[in-house]
């Protein structure tokens, strides 16, 4: 009992001296203000915040979500009250709609300008006028396959559906993502309202089912990786890190046009004060700050400036960088009509459930 | 013949157990001497991930928010507890019973229940933070110190105390020198269990926590999305080798000690 005792106490010793160790940081800084900032999980460079913190005196709280409805519900609970966060372009169309950002002046900005022209045309399709938000990340959907398994070079969605790969093949588990695949298999814009399309895309996975081996999410990266499939639906961010695993994957963003997703940041209507989130925002744009971003995360950056630092064969990467051609038949998701997301709920579960 | 294979079975059986218990723990231990990032490619030994756990200040600020809360909920749970657990034993029978009724809810209670509860009710009194995930652990610790104690407690022979009441014990000298001492082993056990509940939980943490607090169990799902970082199979299997360490010290320690106790009688 009492060896147990003494066991028990050092436990808790050794406990509070780790706690009291790592905490009581503080750099010369004085504090002038503070941010409360929403983004996904592990998607900025911690250092960023210290620097900027450095620099301005802003303090940064921070606070990560996992999934685009998740961090709208934490929002929309109110509980935490945010000045800006970092969404993804469906959830923030959703957003702008219910007039829950700010209006900002991009064009105050100071390194605005490092961001391509090209990505404040992709923001169009859910803030029309490059109002509300600032590209922050940015990639494509495609298809990771392992080169000693597939043939032929990769270059159209037609691979996923003639059958030559029946068991090899993994899609995604999430309907926008699979449901867009097929509509531009099939010519189709992936934002599209008529039931037809969808209708005949949806055909078109009914009669692919035979062939996939599984409807997966993260995972599906790792099942090409380890060589358990040989062609996987992926984002172009998963697709970079297969690729360092295993040097015989490829990753293509076929011919006929994908999906192109991005994640941009907004001021909340919440904001008190907007002058200190502008200069968080411009901070990010950057071209250090983004280049240690883009080192951190490893999705294709929106800035010019870290894109023209690249070295060559990283800008090659078709991962990393998308050339123009690959996204020139690319779509940004937007928000469908209710009732077409209605059915293609209904048509999703049906795939499912068969 | 038949008793050997009886033998065998059995201890196939026990060996089957044992594996799946703790085939996943070892397939993490093993994911943190990897020096490949991936799940399913094996890259080569390396401690890399144990070096940049220890540079990462990120994973250090969680792991002592954890064991700080865990800490603090535990100690104060535990007082709140045992002085309770006392009351509600000098209750009337009818009483006894409806408290201890009330004390089992938030331990029966799914978790998300609670912890949607108690952000509801933190929002309109303190801002969420540091503070609001301590007043939540605390909340939720207290029915198992309770639980745990009031076994001892009815066990208890009260007429103990009374005695050393007669003798000119004071109040306060009397709780510590003769109740304390029948209760130590229910205290210091509701006290672990509190401590690990407060360790373990995600749920409450994650609706009562404000922005910047993180313990383990939610920074690790903040990671999710993108793949959880292999520092965190390192810290997994430090933790893991550490309370592997303190069982083994509790069980095989005092064992000794009453055998050598045994040897000089």
């Amino acid at each position: 009992m009492i060896m147990k005792k003494r066991v028990v106490g050092v436990v808790l010793l050794l406990a509070l001296c780790m706690g009291i160790c790592t905490t009581g940081c503080s750099g010369a800084q004085e504090k002038k203000g503070s941010l409360t900032v929403f983004n996904y999980g592990e998607y900025l460079d911690p250092a960023v915040l210290d620097m900027f913190f450095e620099e301005t005196g802003i303090e940064v709280k921070y606070e990560e979500a996992l999934t685009p409805e998740e961090m709208y519900t934490k929002y929309k609970a109110g509980a935490i009250e945010y000045d800006l966060l970092c969404s993804t372009d469906y959830m923030l169309e959703k957003l702008i709609k219910e007039g829950e950002l700010q209006e900002i002046d991009i064009d105050s900005m100071e390194n605005a300008e490092n961001i391509g022209d090209k990505y404040w045309e992709f923001s169009e399709a859910f803030d029309p006028d490059n109002q509300y938000t600032v590209p922050y990340f940015w990639g494509t959907v495609g298809i990771l396959y392992d080169k000693t398994k597939v043939n032929d070079p990769v270059d159209s969605w037609g691979v996923l559906f003639d059958g030559s790969y029946s068991g090899e093949i993994i899609m995604q588990n999430s309907m926008r993502d699979t449901l867009s695949v097929a509509l531009k298999a099939l010519g189709f814009s992936l934002n599209t309202n008529d039931e037809n399309e969808i209708r005949q895309a949806y055909e078109l996975l009914e009669k692919q089912k035979a062939d996939v081996q599984a409807y997966l999410v993260d995972e599906a990266r790792d099942e090409v990786v380890a060589g358990n499939a040989a062609l996987a639906l992926v984002y172009s961010g998963e697709a970079y890190l297969g690729k360092e695993y295993n040097p015989d994957l490829e990753y293509v963003v076929p011919k006929e046009g994908s999906q192109v997703w991005l994640d941009s940041w907004g001021v909340t209507k919440n904001c008190k004060n907007l002058e200190m989130a502008m200069q968080f925002l411009d901070f990010l744009c950057r071209e250090d700050i983004a280049q240690m971003n883009f080192e951190y995360i490893y999705y294709s950056t929106p800035n010019d400036a870290v894109i023209e630092a690249l070295s060559e064969e990283e800008r090659a990467d078709e991962t990393l960088v998308p050339t123009e051609n690959a996204t020139e038949n690319c779509e940004v998701c937007v928000q469908q009509e209710p009732e077409v997301v209605e059915l293609e709920n209904e048509l999703w579960k049906e795939l499912k459930a068969e | 013949m038949v008793e050997r294979i009886k033998d065998w079975i059995s201890r196939f059986y026990l060996g089957l157990i044992i594996l799946f218990l703790y085939a996943p723990i070892a397939v993490l231990i093993v994911l943190s001497f990897n020096s490949s990032r991936s799940r399913v490619v094996w890259g080569g030994f390396t401690l890399n991930w144990y070096s940049r756990l220890f540079s990462n200040r990120q994973i250090g600020e969680a792991l002592s928010t954890t064991l700080i809360v865990a800490l603090l909920s535990a100690l104060i749970a535990t007082v709140i507890g045992v002085l309770g657990a006392l009351g509600i034993h000098a209750m009337r029978e009818k009483n006894y019973q409806l408290v201890m009724v009330f004390t089992n809810i938030p331990m029966v209670n799914a978790d998300i229940v609670t912890g949607i509860a108690l952000m509801l009710w933190f929002v309109h009194f303190i801002p969420l933070g540091f503070g609001s995930v301590l007043l939540a652990h605390i909340t939720f610790n207290i029915p198992y110190v309770i639980l745990s104690v009031m076994p001892k407690i009815r066990q208890m022979n009260v007429s103990l105390y009374e005695a050393a009441r007669d003798l000119g014990a004071g109040p306060v000298y009397g709780f510590f020198k003769v109740l304390l001492p029948q209760l130590a082993g229910g205290i210091v056990s509701g006290f672990f269990m509190a401590f690990t509940m407060s360790m373990d939980d995600f749920v409450i943490t994650y609706f009562t926590k404000g922005p910047g607090v993180n313990t383990l169990s939610t920074m690790i799902y903040g990671e999710i999305r993108k793949g959880i970082k292999p520092e965190m199979y390192a810290l997994s299997t430090l933790i893991f080798a550490f309370v592997f360490v303190i069982l083994l010290a509790a069980n095989y320690l005092p064992q000794r000690k009453k055998k050598t106790v045994k040897e000089r009688r």
